[in-house]
């Protein structure tokens, strides 16, 4: 039974009725309802318990603000943790738990920790758990166990998301009176608007209240509004939509709400969408937020906001009291009194802290019979798990707030509902993120915004402008502005008519005096998430913590995941009081994003799991997964690793590749290079500053091994240059390397010599690579038709031609990884794997052998071949790696001046060798480091490290290639690789070139 | 008043009203010995080592803004120091050890918390890089281990393990004496014991000038008017170069904006830290049980501590490549630093071309893990004029001679 529902009236629908559970119970709530309505309506106050003092805790907003009524939706994979019952809407089955209380949130043992407050103030955490030392994990897991709100799934998220890029002229957040207006101003123009609103309605206040607009009801106007902006092509509206973040060059993001309030589904379709909107301009226009009066026992459950029971007297249909008191420094809590007396509650007093009461409202109010006492205040609640009596005090402020009240004057009011209104505080969030600064108001008595640094605008109540003709007024020019801004035409649209009454200005109260000193009266707090109060500020204060950011970080304050929505401005007033400073000074902290918790997967959207980054495969790939090849990840792309025989592992599999294309020939899949076209009547002039041999006496035909070197003379990239024609090259990089070579040719090429005529083409993709490589090699070649002489004679080693190979186009180079006589041939992609398939075919009776990167890298160390990346790390000069001979020393190149620093000269530098383990049997993980004293004791002197380490099928013994320092003068001496275990294993210096040290195979 | 449990307890029952205040709050004097500008952790650390260990008392630190506000309240709050080359991990393990007694040192809870750090590798090339590192540590004496990721799903059950991953997870290195610790108790802490010693800190107070003679610091200009100095260190993160420029130097420094960002508090969830540098995220979670991420760097230069939501996006897809499960988790508050970055990425605690002015900068994206060991280096070099053996290998000469020490491989993903 939904005993405080109403009878008619709100925005729900109670001919649906929807099941829930809460805390194991089942209950029943409306379509429309939210999980705070619908609990209110069944009469449950006690939500949840607060985190470090585990005081019960009840709803005390409707809204984004609300710290207390954070629960666990659901179970397994799709749970949701710390959900705001406020924002969560009803559907049928919906299962929500309280995050705390042991064994329940009634009787909770922690709460025990309430007794003990005294001893856990603000930062206690800083001042022990120092000794013993050991124990401070101990005391830690204690904090970590108590500490957090809800459980994370376990199991991955079963949803998906998506991103969704727009621009648009007008992007509008929020869409109460001044949103709507605005859009409504806009729209007629012809601009492309957008139009947000967190909540699943348009309307904002409007849904809450009881106002008139054009006399008909505000919900009306609201719908018609809707229904105009709806037949509106360029109009766009997003309910259930959060505009959450405000980035340069007025980049906003939005999270659209899709599927969450629909209840069980199967997950096909989006849950959230990120919208990434680049607008010419923005209208902020989110309101404000209520804030709380700071009392003695102001968390009690049954105490809320005033407009949060407006809200869910008028919107949702529910009385959340019978006897209810109403304590206010400002009118607007006046409309609270009125609303509870039309649902039928019993509204016992207003209290107001004013002197002079409010203005036309308390007339109205008086009207009704119910008492309204100026002059007083709320000091103390009773009650335990619900208010069950106010304590009020007689109040006046003559020059300053006084420090305590008499225990004498105090006057008990029973209620079961507290509806309280401290004033309200602009959701300036958005403007500050922009990056636009705000200013107190003297006058309003909160932050508003001053001064932009993007094309923003702030609109209605979340700009100060209390009343609704104000928020009509300030949306509409709002919208005009953003017009004429675009340069469209301002349509000729109207204020709407609104009745305006007299107000009486707020009384600004921070805190409210109770019996006893802040320090030793019933908690007062501020930010009810985190159990700060203002003792917690004023311990701050005394301590030296007297910057806001330190007070914050200090108590807590503002820490929540209401991020502060609810009590931040009280408590940097409460710390304005105790600096003696005025507020405008002490300033707030920054308001960051997320506006609103935003999930992980909302702002990832749909680049996750396999998507997560692209995967790169070569046009031959297909036939590599058929012949059961093991693959390796070498940056995006896969790559066979090596191909294993039956159930052959990787060292059989290695062994038998290598011998293979040692002995008769070995095919493998190159495609992966990087690959770059040049062009241009510079390109010998740009080749010659990057790469360090002479570029310009390459003849057309001809290839060179080239290096290039960052600024800082180390080893950059590697590859084949080859000359294509007198203004034409054609470059291959490093596998890992393509992308950051071609950005750092065209980093100098754009930034540094635009003067020079050079275009650059990335032709990684466009061709395959098949490298074909061993002594049958070249019968091999000719066996598919090979149209070209490929005889030393007319090919020579280190030289391309084109050709056709199989009826297909190709180019061919004589270049050698392996220090065989060898073929890399370049395809068309398309045609890559039919003239793979082709090779393979003829290949039969060579005894063709495909192998992978692992093959590869054995093939290569044994001719003492460097690796960029593996044998490099960018301490390497070329110097290092024998390699001065490619230095051209009548040419300036990237790199070369570092060559000359006193460190590159350096003798004991470390230097490129070959190792032979001592016992010729032992292989040396890669990686490990070298030294010379095995009796050292740490920190060891290391004397290099071995970068690459295989036992090599030709030689039949391991080899190893290292970095150690003076190598280029060490052959023969004996160092020592120091293993995990503590072992050292000797280990014999020798040159790199392990295997045809004259390079006759490979010129064969 | 010592911090204790005791004094905890005596406090309690008088109402907390008696707590002192943790640092004092005075005018600025005419002269100091030593001025240290910029009040964030490595700052305030400098002058409480400058005190403790060198006797110095007439120390002023001068903050522009509130001490510990810059990247000090920016960061991740990852301590470790398994760095590869033997120069960085020497000085970031004498940190480590700084930290291993810092609470009790400053007697302030700093919450140092051991709970280990996983760096994963998910290529061969990756694990080449964690067996070369960890060789390293292990000589230099660091505690360093290599785990399988059998291992590494039995101790953090949320990660993604599975072969299928799109970067599957081959072994990671693991320093079981890394962790975090609570990177606001870190500034507050060294303000506190550096006040008691003696030294001035001075918030609010924004150097605008550095006053030179015959190649020697004279002073500064302040917001807070001009004060003589005999010494002065700049300590100033991600405005490093603007203050050299003050001084007529020119840095060889980057400044990127780095951003981080937590959760919603959650129940214990990671027991540790994990970082993958090839996918490019790490996280960790807080004692009060928010996640905290951190991106990578925001490729642009600039001063300004905002970056964009593309590399918040880009951190979040690694996480959830990671972390599958932590998809439906809400992201609660983001923030941007500023980095200075060198060309090596390793720091500069450094003389420097001036007379009497000391350079602590470059520190790039993992500063937060040296703050007590850069300021006992910087407070050794500012005392004797010298570097200490430690910091001499991160001297501003070192771009002059070459002599770079290039961690890019241990520092590559910010942290």
């Amino acid at each position: 039974m939904q005993k405080n529902r109403l009878q008619s009236g709100g925005r729900i629908d109670r001919t649906q009725v929807l099941n829930f559970r809460f805390n194991g119970r089942a209950y029943q709530g409306c379509a429309g309802d939210t999980l705070a309505s619908a609990l209110l309506a069944n009469g449950v106050y006690l939500i949840g318990r607060s985190f470090k003092l585990h005081r019960p805790r009840g709803i005390v907003g409707s809204g984004a603000e609300e710290p207390n009524a954070i629960v666990q939706i659901g179970s397994g994979a799709a749970t949701l943790p710390n959900q705001c019952a406020t924002q969560v809407l009803l559907y049928e089955g919906l299962d929500a738990n309280s995050l705390r209380g042991w064994p329940s949130v009634q009787f909770d043992v922690g709460s025990i920790t309430n007794w003990f407050s005294r001893f856990l103030a603000a930062g206690f955490y800083y001042k022990t758990f120092m000794a013993p030392r050991k124990l401070w994990s101990f005391y830690e897991k204690l904090i970590r166990d108590s500490a957090g709100w809800g459980h994370a799934p376990t199991k991955a998220d079963p949803d998906f998301y998506e991103h969704r890029n727009a621009h648009c002229d007008v992007l509008i957040a929020g869409a109460g009176p001044a949103g709507l207006m605005a859009a409504l101003a806009a729209a007629n123009s012809g601009a492309r608007v957008i139009i947000a609103d967190e909540q699943s309605e348009f309307g904002g206040r409007l849904l809450s209240q009881t106002d008139e607009i054009d006399s008909m009801a505000a919900t009306d106007w609201v719908a018609q509004a809707i229904n105009t902006l709806a037949q509106h092509e360029n109009v766009r509206m997003l309910p259930r939509s959060t505009v959450f973040g405000y980035f340069d060059h007025n980049f906003v993001t939005i999270a659209e709400h899709c599927t969450d309030h629909l209840g069980a589904h199967k997950h096909t379709t989006v849950r959230e969408r990120l919208w990434r909107v680049r607008a010419r301009q923005v209208i902020l226009a989110q309101g404000a937020f209520e804030r709380p009066l700071v009392f003695c026992n102001n968390d009690r459950p049954g105490v809320m906001l005033a407009s949060a029971v407006s809200t869910y007297v008028n919107r949702y249909g529910v009385c959340p009291g019978r006897e209810v008191v109403v304590f206010a420094n400002n009118d607007s809590a006046y409309r609270c009194a009125l609303d509870l007396d039309a649902a039928g509650a019993s509204v016992k007093a207003v209290i107001d802290s004013r002197a002079t009461g409010a203005g036309d409202l308390q007339q109205e109010v008086e009207a009704l019979g119910i008492t309204v006492m100026t002059g007083h205040v709320v000091t103390n609640t009773l009650g335990s798990q619900q208010i069950r009596a106010v304590q009020i005090a007689k109040f006046s402020i003559e020059g300053t707030v006084p420090a305590t009240l008499p225990a004498q004057d105090l006057v008990t009011i029973q209620c079961d509902l507290l509806a309280m209104s401290g004033g309200w505080s602009p959701a300036v969030h958005l403007h500050s993120q922009s990056g636009g600064r705000i200013t107190w108001s003297e006058e309003l008595h909160c932050f508003v915004p001053d001064g932009t640094t993007q094309n923003c605008v702030s609109a209605g109540a979340g700009n100060g402008a209390w009343e609704l003709h104000d928020c009509l007024r300030q949306g509409l020019e709002a919208g005009k502005a953003a017009i004429e801004y675009c340069g469209l035409e301002i349509s000729d649209l109207a204020e709407p008519k609104t009745e305006g009454i007299e107000t009486n200005s707020l009384q600004p109260l921070w805190r409210v005096p109770a019996v006893k000193a802040p320090d030793r009266c019933p908690k007062q707090f501020l930010d009810f998430q985190n159990d700060t109060s203002v003792a917690d500020v004023r311990l701050a204060v005394r301590e030296g913590y007297r910057n806001v950011e330190h007070v914050k970080r200090y108590t807590a304050l503002g820490f929540g995941t209401d991020q502060g929505k609810l009590g931040n401005i009280n408590g940097m007033a409460v710390l304005a009081e105790y600096l003696g400073e005025p507020i405008a000074n002490v300033g707030t902290t920054t308001f960051r994003p997320a506006y609103t918790p935003t999930s992980f997967g909302t702002c990832a959207g749909e680049t996750v799991g396999q998507l997560f980054d692209p995967v790169r495969k070569t046009a031959i790939h297909e036939w590599h997964e058929a012949a059961g090849a093991k693959f390796e990840t070498v940056g995006q792309w896969l790559r066979p690793w090596y191909f294993p025989d039956g159930d052959e592992d990787l060292d059989a599999a290695v062994k038998r590749e290598c011998l293979a294309t040692r002995r008769s020939v070995g095919i493998m899949d190159a495609s992966t290079l990087g690959k770059i076209d040049v062009q241009g009547p510079d390109a010998v002039k740009f080749l010659e500053r990057i790469y360090t041999h002479d570029v310009g006496k390459m003849k057309v035909g001809r290839c060179a091994y080239g290096i290039m070197l960052g600024e800082d003379g180390m080893l950059k990239d590697d590859g084949v240059m080859a000359r294509l024609g007198e203004q034409h090259f054609y470059l291959t990089t490093t596998t890992g390397g393509a992308a950051s070579v071609m950005s750092w040719l065209e980093l100098w090429l754009q930034t540094e010599w635009p003067d020079l005529d050079v275009y650059l083409t990335s032709v990684t993709d466009h061709y395959s690579t098949i490298s074909v490589a061993g002594p049958t090699s070249r019968q091999l070649l000719q066996a598919i038709d090979c149209d070209t002489s490929l005889d030393a004679a007319d090919f020579p080693f280190m030289s391309t031609q084109t050709a056709t190979l199989c009826n297909l186009p190709v180019r061919l180079f004589r270049v050698s990884f392996s220090g065989e006589l060898a073929f890399e041939i370049n395809v068309a992609s398309d045609h890559a794997l039919t003239l793979w398939c082709a090779l393979m075919d003829a290949g039969k009776n060579f005894d063709i052998t495909p192998y992978g990167t692992e093959s590869m890298h054995v093939l290569r160390a044994e001719k003492g071949f460097v690796i960029v990346g593996q044998d490099t790390d960018g301490s390497v000069t070329p110097t290092d790696l024998h390699m001065s001979w490619m230095l051209a020393s009548d040419k300036d190149f990237l790199g070369k001046r570092s060559l000359r620093r006193p460190d590159a000269l350096r003798a004991d530098r470390k230097q490129w060798v070959g190792l032979i383990p001592a016992d010729k049997t032992t292989v040396i993980a890669e990686g490990t480091q070298l030294i010379e004293d095995t009796a050292a004791r740490a920190p060891v002197p290391m004397c290099g490290h071995i970068s690459s380490s295989y036992d090599s099928p030709t030689l039949g013994h391991p080899i190893a290639l290292a970095l150690l320092k003076g190598g280029l003068e060490r052959a023969g001496e004996k160092v020592y690789a120091s293993l995990a275990n503590g072992k050292a294993v000797p280990m014999t210096v020798t040159s790199p070139v392990f295997y045809d040290p004259q390079g006759e195979r490979q010129r064969d | 008043m010592k911090y204790s449990a005791l004094n905890l307890l005596r406090n309690g029952l008088r109402h907390n009203r008696d707590w002192p205040e943790a640092w004092r709050h005075p005018e600025p004097k005419s002269h100091y010995d030593v001025i240290i500008v910029g009040g964030g952790g490595h700052g305030l650390a400098t002058a409480y080592y400058l005190a403790k260990e060198h006797g110095l008392r007439n120390i002023a630190v001068l903050e522009k803004n509130w001490i510990g506000g810059g990247n000090t309240a920016r960061n991740t709050t990852i301590v470790r120091s398994n760095y590869l080359w033997t120069e960085a991990a020497l000085l970031y393990e004498k940190s480590m050890q700084l930290w291993e007694g810092l609470s009790n040192d400053l007697n302030y809870n700093v919450m140092f918390s051991q709970r280990g750090v996983y760096n994963l590798g998910h290529t061969l090339q990756d694990m080449r890089d964690i067996e070369r590192r960890v060789s390293a540590n292990r000589l230099n004496g660091l505690d360093a281990e290599i785990v399988t990721p059998d291992q590494l799903k039995r101790a953090i059950p949320a990660l993604n393990t599975s072969a299928s991953a799109r970067y599957p997870i081959l072994g990671a290195s693991l320093q079981r004496r890394a962790g975090v610790a609570r990177h606001d108790a870190v500034a507050w802490g060294f303000a506190r014991a550096a006040d008691a010693l003696g030294v001035d800190i001075i918030e609010q107070c924004e150097v605008t000038g550095i006053e030179r003679r015959n190649n020697k610091v004279t002073g500064v200009q302040t917001s807070r008017g001009h004060i003589t100095a005999d010494k002065v260190g700049v300590v100033v993160a991600g405005h490093a170069s603007v203050l050299a420029n003050m001084a007529g130097l020119r840095l060889p420094i980057q400044s990127h904006p780095l951003q981080a960002f937590v959760s919603e508090p959650l129940k214990p969830v990671l027991d540790t830290v994990v970082m993958s540098n090839a996918v490019h995220g790490y996280v960790s979670q807080s004692d009060k049980g928010e996640l905290v991420i951190g991106a990578g760097i925001d490729a642009y230069n600039g001063y300004g501590q905002r970056g964009s939501f593309a590399t918040i996006e880009h951190a979040l897809q690694a996480i959830i490549e990671l972390f599958p499960s932590f998809s439906r988790l809400r992201l609660l508050r983001l923030w941007g630093g500023i980095v200075d970055v060198c060309p090596d990425a390793c720091p500069i605690i450094s003389k420097t071309p001036v007379n009497g002015l000391y350079f602590n900068c470059g520190w790039g994206t993992g500063g937060f893990k040296a703050t007590p060991g850069s300021g006992w280096a910087f407070a050794h070099t500012i005392a004797r004029n010298r570097p200490h053996e430690l910091n001499a290998p991160f001297s501003l000469d070192r771009f002059a001679t070459g002599a770079l020490v290039d961690e890019h491989g241990a520092a590559a993903v910010a942290h």
